[in-house]
Parts: C-alpha cells; structure tokens; sequence
C-alpha cells in the first residue's frame, strides 16, 4: 500500500478531490476523517468517479446504536459525517477500498464508516458501492449532502495496492 | 511509507471456473489478504478450504444488509468457510478478507471480511478454520455455477515487521 496523494483542508471545503489518479496500481484505497459545517449531528457523504454523477448505486448496511437496517441509493454513499451538531472536535472515519480501479469492467467498491461521538446519536455503516461504468478511474471525490463544506481539518489519504 | 501489502500470487480467470487454488503458500507473512473483484454467471456464494481440507471444520457469522433488512445468522460445522452469504451475481461485485496469523501452528484461524455487491448486499463476515496447521494453501470455491471470466482473485501477505 502506498500513499498516492493525501489533502488537509487549511480551511473549510465543499468537497475533496484526488485528481490525476495514475493507472500503476491494482486497487485504491482512500481513508478519511472529516467532520462537515451543517448544524445536524450528521449529514450523508457521497462518493464520485471521474466527475460523473450518472450510473451510481449502493446498498447499504446501518447499526445506529439501537436497531439495524439497510436500504439502497442511486448515489455512491460512503457513510455519515460527523455535523455541528455532534460532540465537538469529532470527526468521522470512513474506508473505502476499490479493486482494479483501471480496468475495463463496471466499478464496484465498499466502504466502512463510523460517526461515534459518545452522544446518542452515531453511526456504523457498511456499504456496498458501484459505478456502472467502464472507464478508467482517475479522479475520485467526495461531498456532503446539501452542499455542506468539510471543515478545517478534515482530511483524506489516498494509497496505491499493486498486485505485482 | 513502506509498502504493506505485499503480492504473493493473483490471477485472472480466462474462462468461467468453479474454483481457483492458490498453492504454496509461504509463511513468512503475519497475515494475508484475499481480494476477489468480478461476476458470476448466476448468483453463487464463494467459500474458502485450507489446505485441501473437506471436513466440517468450518464455521462461520455474517452481518449483512440487503436493502431492505438488516440480518445477522451463523453456520457451523461447514466442509467450507463462506466469504458471502448473499451471492455473487452477474452484477460486479467484490470483497476483501483477511486471515490473522495464517502460519501458526498452535492456534484455530480466523477470517474477518468485506463484500460488496450494490445489487445483493453489503456485509461483514467472519469465519473459523478449526485446525492448527499452518495455512499453506486456498481453495476459492463457488456453490454452483461459475466465477465469470475476467473476476480477478488476489493474495496479497503481510508482515509485522
């Protein structure tokens, strides 16, 4: 695994971007921990390939801390962000990973999130995520629901996995 | 930052195949990854057997979501240990699991994983190898049908040091 690319905001952002994303490697992975400015506990994160806002889907698998359930979108949704609204100075965990992210076959992919805030309201998610769509991947971002920004410190890696 | 997933073997299925082995597996990782990335000819399940073993030694938990319900159950006393539990389909699908302390030979072994399929489901799997050996070979198995051609397995090794 290696580091491709990594951003900090320096201030808050409407979304996060990895652009240029070279072909070399097999899969992609991308860990983030990123909090947003709206004023709920939480807002939904929504993932995008190359800049399309076509061809998403996910199904998705979400324990609140009370009861399970599962539910499907026309979006790429990776998880909850920690919002104003949540214990200060927290800030969300999500996983994503993304096995051959360069080839010519539709683009599946899953995520893992979590919002814990030591409050009563927070989340873990799994989800499973496509792109139906064969292009190569060479750009990968993210925003939050309703166009809320990413705040200062937000922060996103993205890492390489060859498998030769 | 160093590299930490090392490949050890991978391969792309030039046909539809019911199975893929990967063989020789060394021990001088801690822990070793399987990433499989494809489609299936009908919706399968794939499963896993060490080192050639067919008896009931398997088992294995799942926490899954399938779009409209949330669901978690077991099986025990498995000739083979499930990656999913909601299939493989014809609709691209993936999953990543990895298997803790694969070459120790005083332990059972343990797996904990990811699949994903956007049409099926998203789930969290973990299963038991009820054996003490060290792991020097995988079966990938489906339940019926095929692995399509063009799926992609991967065995990727981790050390601790």
């Amino acid at each position: 695994m290696t580091l491709i690319q990594s951003v900090t905001l320096a201030s808050a952002q409407a979304s996060i971007s990895f652009t240029s994303i070279p072909a070399t490697y097999t899969d992609l992975c991308v860990k983030l921990s990123v909090r947003c400015s709206d004023a709920a506990t939480d807002r939904q994160m929504f993932m995008s390939f190359n800049g399309s806002g076509t061809s998403k889907s996910s199904r998705v698998l979400r324990g609140s801390g009370s009861a399970a359930s599962s539910y499907t979108s026309t979006d790429m949704e990776t998880g909850r962000v920690d919002g104003a609204g949540s214990t200060a100075s927290t800030f969300s965990n999500i996983e994503i990973y993304i096995p051959n992210y360069a080839g010519s076959n539709n683009k599946s992919a899953s995520s893992d999130g979590v919002t814990e805030n030591n409050a009563t309201s927070a989340f873990a998610e799994l989800a499973a995520l496509l792109w139906s769509n064969t292009a190569a991947i060479t750009q990968v971002s993210f925003a939050v629901d309703g166009g809320t920004n990413f705040v200062q410190y937000s922060n996103a890696y993205l890492y390489g996995i060859k498998n030769s | 930052m160093a590299s930490t997933y090392t490949p050890i073997a991978t391969t792309t299925l030039g046909s539809a195949q019911a199975s893929y082995t990967f063989s020789s597996i060394s021990g001088s990782y801690t822990d070793i990854i399987l990433v499989i990335n494809g489609t299936a000819s009908a919706t399968i399940h794939c499963q896993l057997q060490f080192n050639s073993d067919t008896n009931t030694n398997y088992s294995n938990t799942y926490l899954l979501g399938n779009g409209s319900n949330a669901l978690s159950a077991r099986d025990t006393s498995l000739t083979a240990m499930y990656l999913d539990t909601n299939g493989f389909t014809v609709d691209q699908s993936m999953g990543v699991w990895s298997i803790m302390n694969y070459a120790n030979t005083t332990t059972y072994k343990t797996m904990v994983g990811r699949y994903s399929s956007s049409t099926r489901s998203a789930e969290a799997i973990v299963g038991l190898w009820r054996s003490t050996a060290a792991i020097n070979s995988i079966k990938v198995l489906t339940t019926s049908s095929t692995l399509a051609t063009g799926t992609t397995l991967t065995l990727y090794g981790i050390a601790a040091a």
